[in-house]
């Protein structure tokens, strides 16, 4: 099997992916969260791979039928398979996706070694989404979804979500 | 090897995540804070996902039009190869924290051996699982050292929940036939190795969590082999409930 870590989409596609979005974290495309692992045309079918945030992640049935949706406006049949290998990992949200998800009120998850001091010492690193204090604490390890933590604000106490390492 | 082995080896390593699963479902709603039921219920989540990976693999080497629901909802219990473990009850919080413990360390040594099989399907849904369960095994281990080293109460109840689940523990290390068979292949584990990394790092969380480890001869096991304790029908009756009351219905 060849770990293919890079994706392969062909940019003619590009327009109709990205009208897709995830449905619990609606400013972020799916391109902009890394999921989409291929899409290319094969024999007049759209044939896209897609990878899971979380195994249990309910959100992936979702954008597999939305993607279906999306290219049935375009009269384009597509073909969604879910593939597992290479894991999805956090370094596979685009700059974009991380911009999107601070708007949103998401804390963008930091690197490993900055994951774990938050996480594990509770360092206070994380930026509130609401003021940019870094003077925050996490409330709980499992948040809102599988891929986020609970964190609030000491400054101006706003709890808000920790989008969480995965390496 | 034959294809009827390797599904009943995925059997062996799914059914666990299911039934744990369902076991942490049946807490939604109820855990005593609402950071804890949110836990409960995002763990029980990753345990479900891990278990539709691998039953859509054995619905494909099975064929038949046979379908991931059909393989959770509609098998007999016998046909369930779970560890005992995995099946206990609730009763309270310490006792789930207690089985959550007990299990997680088990089950990311084994992914990490998995990761390594023959198998790429297998492989990939281990590698995935890992990074879940290593999170599992820290919120686990956590909530331990939090009641064995909190109030005398909690110390007392996590003692009693360690005490009463250890006799399940055994269990884990026991290769059935088949295990062996898919195990020579490369494709499945000798759980049998990982025993004592298993006591090891169970006994380092214990200790710093001011318990004592427990020191029993006699162990529990059947479940690897379909032979399950009396609460294993009560828990399929609540799990099977919609398909058996509605077959085939889809949402």
């Amino acid at each position: 099997m060849t770990i293919e870590l890079q994706p392969h989409i062909d940019p003619k596609l590009i327009p109709i992916l990205e009208k897709v979005h995830d449905p619990e974290i609606p400013v972020l495309g799916i391109l902009d969260m890394g999921v989409v692992r291929s899409a290319i045309m094969k024999d007049n079918v759209a044939q896209i791979k897609i990878t899971p945030t979380y195994s249990g992640c309910p959100a992936m049935d979702v954008i597999g039928d939305d993607i279906v949706s999306a290219f049935a406006e375009e009269n384009i049949t597509a073909k969604v398979q879910l593939v597992l290998s290479p894991a999805w990992t956090t370094d596979w949200i685009t700059p974009n996706g991380r911009k999107a998800l601070e708007e949103y009120g998401v804390a963008a998850p930091l690197g490993e070694e900055a994951d774990k001091a938050v996480l594990l010492e509770g360092k206070r690193i994380v930026k509130c989404t609401n003021c940019g204090s870094t003077n925050t604490k996490m409330i709980s390890q499992f948040g809102s979804t599988a891929c986020k933590a609970l964190f609030q604000c000491e400054d101006c106490l706003e709890p808000f979500d920790y989008f969480k390492c995965l390496k | 090897m034959k294809n009827e082995n390797l599904v009943q080896y995925i059997y062996g390593i799914a059914d666990n995540a299911l039934i744990l699963g369902q076991r942490l479902s049946e807490l939604c709603g109820h855990g005593p804070s609402l950071e804890t039921d949110i836990a409960g219920t995002n763990m029980a989540l990753d345990l479900l996902g891990q278990t539709r990976s691998y039953y859509q693999y054995v619905a494909s080497l099975v064929g038949e039009g046979k379908t991931e629901d059909d393989i959770a909802f509609l098998r007999t219990e016998r046909q369930y190869k779970n560890v005992l473990l995995v099946e206990q009850p609730n009763r309270h919080f310490g006792y789930v924290i207690a089985r959550q413990f007990l299990f997680d360390v088990f089950h990311l040594l084994l992914l990490q051996e998995l990761q390594r099989s023959e198998d790429e399907t297998l492989a990939a849904i281990a590698k995935k699982g890992i990074k879940e369960v290593s999170y599992h095994r820290r919120f686990s281990s956590d909530w331990i050292k939090r009641l064995g080293d909190g109030t005398e109460e909690s110390h007392q109840k996590v003692q009693e929940a360690i005490n009463d689940l250890w006799r399940f523990t055994d269990e884990l290390f026991h290769m059935t036939e088949n295990d062996m068979i898919v195990a020579d292949e490369g494709v499945g584990i000798d759980v049998k190795q990982l025993r004592e990394d298993y006591y090891r790092i169970v006994k380092e969380v214990l200790e710093e969590a001011t318990l004592t480890v427990p020191e029993i001869k006699y162990f529990q096991k059947g479940g690897k082999q379909g032979i399950h304790g009396e609460h294993m029908g009560y828990l399929l009756s609540d799990l099977q409930y919609m398909q058996r009351t509605y077959p085939n219905m889809k949402w």
